[in-house]
């Protein structure tokens, strides 16, 4: 079960469990929903954006261990970043579970959200993987939904 | 009614007498592994396996007979057209009906279902007309009437469930009125595996002289059916689910109404003549043909039908519940594991959730074990709001199944909540 245990790290687990700016955020002024209509995982991204600046971030909804944690994490990440830098986030994010390469830079770029790196190995998985990503893209272009099916 | 009698489910205890490991030699998918481990194929309610001789008499047709049919005076196009229309005479005799040409080909019970909603439908139910569905419905038997009821005017009325999910029949009866134009229920729930007491509410509907059309999609790979018996309207049913090809499906209809209906979609074969004044369309069932249809599934279904004549199907019937039993056992009694869909009346599906895991996190999971189940809405989202869940894993069974493999089912799933404690 390597493949297994390289999917579900403990560190995926444990956000998993305890997800990390689990809530609504009042002092929201971008937010978006996110629906995976395959799996249902459902989710809504808030955003408190200040000069082009992520000064808050938070996130609530239902889905699977990958997604749930893949949210918690995102949040954690791109909170005090630019605009700029989240979305750059976003796609090495998205290289990293999609392709193949094993760029150097773009898993430094990453720090500790290559966890999620195991999730190539799981075709069908990678959608759990990147719906908040997707939907914190949306939620900074004034998108209100998004679906990854 | 001849669907198989519950009373098989007495002898639970005892052996069914069925050989499983000779009926698994007719299926080479099941020989594979996955991921080092022999498949476990516990994907049934979503599509069924496919035996060797339904393989073959599809290569037949492509070596030996592959031509169009019903239009050719030549020699192959009549081999095809022989064989096409064999299969629908197979399909008449497997479920009953009166004549082969009330058995309409399509390419699974959903096509089958909007055919009824175009053909009778929109002919005939219009504005303030309700029509009746049912809390456990397939998407299938739920969008294209909410799509009716959009374009007419017309009211979709639904019968609730208990938590355990059988339908309130009180409920059915109250809902029944002069206004009612249709019901539409399924046969067996592809998400809770309820058996619906069809006959039952086929005769409350008719009281009202209302027709009845019945999704045996789950029915019809695990039960007897009689269409004569169950006097319905129509029953609609998918071939890939009951050991035949994809694109294989039928829609029985009771051939006055048939007659009286629009045609579905319009084209070649389902015509007598056309000219650009007018067309006449053809006869029953070339009506609701049109186009090139799925020759050689239909001709596979034709040979699925052929192959369940050859094992006994009670005693597939009560291994299958054997199975169900075991499962529901063998499941409940891991710590965390709760059963969705616990009527009294079910046959062959299990669904379930565990505390705090979704079910798409369990699928990977057991998929990494060679265990192939569903994780997800089931095509019945209705369903999963109604039990306050946004997804179940289902694991659902055919008559190939065995013991040993709901065992690898239960020890993996064990292995789930291990991980995610």
């Amino acid at each position: 079960m390597s493949e297994l245990s390289e999917l579900y790290q403990q560190v995926i687990l444990d956000h998993n469990k305890k997800p990390r700016n689990f809530r609504k955020l009042e002092s929201a002024n971008h937010s978006a929903e996110g629906f995976n209509p395959l799996c249902g995982d459902h989710l809504t991204v808030y955003l408190n954006l200040e000069d082009d600046a992520v000064k808050e971030i938070s996130f609530e909804g239902s889905g699977c261990a990958i997604s749930k944690a893949a949210a918690s994490m995102m949040t954690q990440a791109v909170k005090g970043k630019s605009k700029e830098d989240a979305e750059q986030l976003f796609t090495s994010f998205h290289e990293m579970v999609t392709s193949d390469l094993d760029e150097e830079n773009v898993v430094e770029r990453l720090g500790n959200l290559k966890v999620f790196s195991g999730v190539r190995e799981f075709p069908v998985r990678v959608k759990c993987a990147t719906l908040p990503w997707h939907t914190m893209h949306a939620a900074l272009n004034n998108e209100a939904l998004v679906s990854t099916e | 009614m001849a669907t198989i009698e519950k009373s098989v489910s007495i002898e639970r205890q005892v052996n069914t007498g069925f050989d499983v490991q000779r009926i698994r030699e007719d299926f080479p998918v099941l020989r594979q592994t996955v991921n080092g481990k022999p498949l476990v194929y516990l994907d049934n309610a979503a599509s069924s396996q496919v035996p060797q001789v339904v393989i073959d008499r599809g290569s037949i047709y492509l070596e030996d007979e592959h031509s169009n049919i019903h239009r050719g005076v030549h020699y192959l196009s009549q081999k095809a057209t022989t064989a096409y229309e064999g299969a629908r005479e197979k399909v008449k005799r497997f479920i009953n009906a009166r004549e082969s040409r009330e058995c309409i080909f399509v390419r699974g019970a959903t096509e089958g279902i909007n055919l009824v909603m175009h053909g009778y439908g929109r002919k005939f139910i219009g504005a303030g007309d309700e029509i009746i569905i049912s809390a456990m419905e397939h998407h299938a038997n739920i969008v294209p009437w909410q799509m009716l009821c959009e374009e007419k005017g017309a009211r979709l009325r639904v019968i609730p469930m208990n938590d355990a999910g059988e339908l309130l029949l009180d409920e059915y009866d109250a809902l029944l009125n002069e206004r009612t134009k249709f019901v539409a229920v399924t046969h067996v729930s592809n998400a809770l595996g309820t058996v619906n007491p069809i006959k039952r509410m086929i005769d409350q509907a008719h009281k009202y002289g209302v027709p009845v059309l019945i999704d045996g999609a789950q029915g019809v790979p695990h039960m007897l059916v009689d269409v004569q018996d169950l006097d319905c309207d129509f029953y609609a049913f998918s071939g890939h689910k009951m050991f035949a090809p994809t694109g294989s499906g039928v829609v029985y209809g009771k051939a006055a109404l048939l007659e009286t209906m629009n045609p579905f979609q319009g084209g070649g074969d389902m015509i007598k003549s056309v000219t650009f004044e007018k067309t006449i369309y053809g006869d029953l069932p070339n009506k609701f043909e049109a186009g090139t249809p799925a020759i050689a599934s239909q001709i596979g279904l034709g040979a699925a039908i052929d192959y369940l004549h050859t094992i006994d199907r009670k005693q597939a019937a009560a291994h299958e519940d054997e199975l169900l039993r075991y499962a529901t056992e063998k499941l409940s009694a891991i710590e965390g594991v709760r059963i969705i869909g616990t009527a009294r009346e079910k046959l062959s599906v299990l669904s379930f959730v565990i505390d705090d895991i979704h079910p798409h996190d369990i699928g990977t999971i057991l998929d990494q074990e060679g265990i192939a189940v569903r994780a997800g809405h089931h095509c019945a989202q209705p369903v999963m709001q109604r039990f306050n869940v946004p997804a179940t894993a289902r694991a659902s069974f055919a008559f190939y199944n065995t013991k040993e493999e709901v065992d690898v089912l239960a020890r993996t799933i064990e292995r789930v909540v291990e991980i995610f404690s």
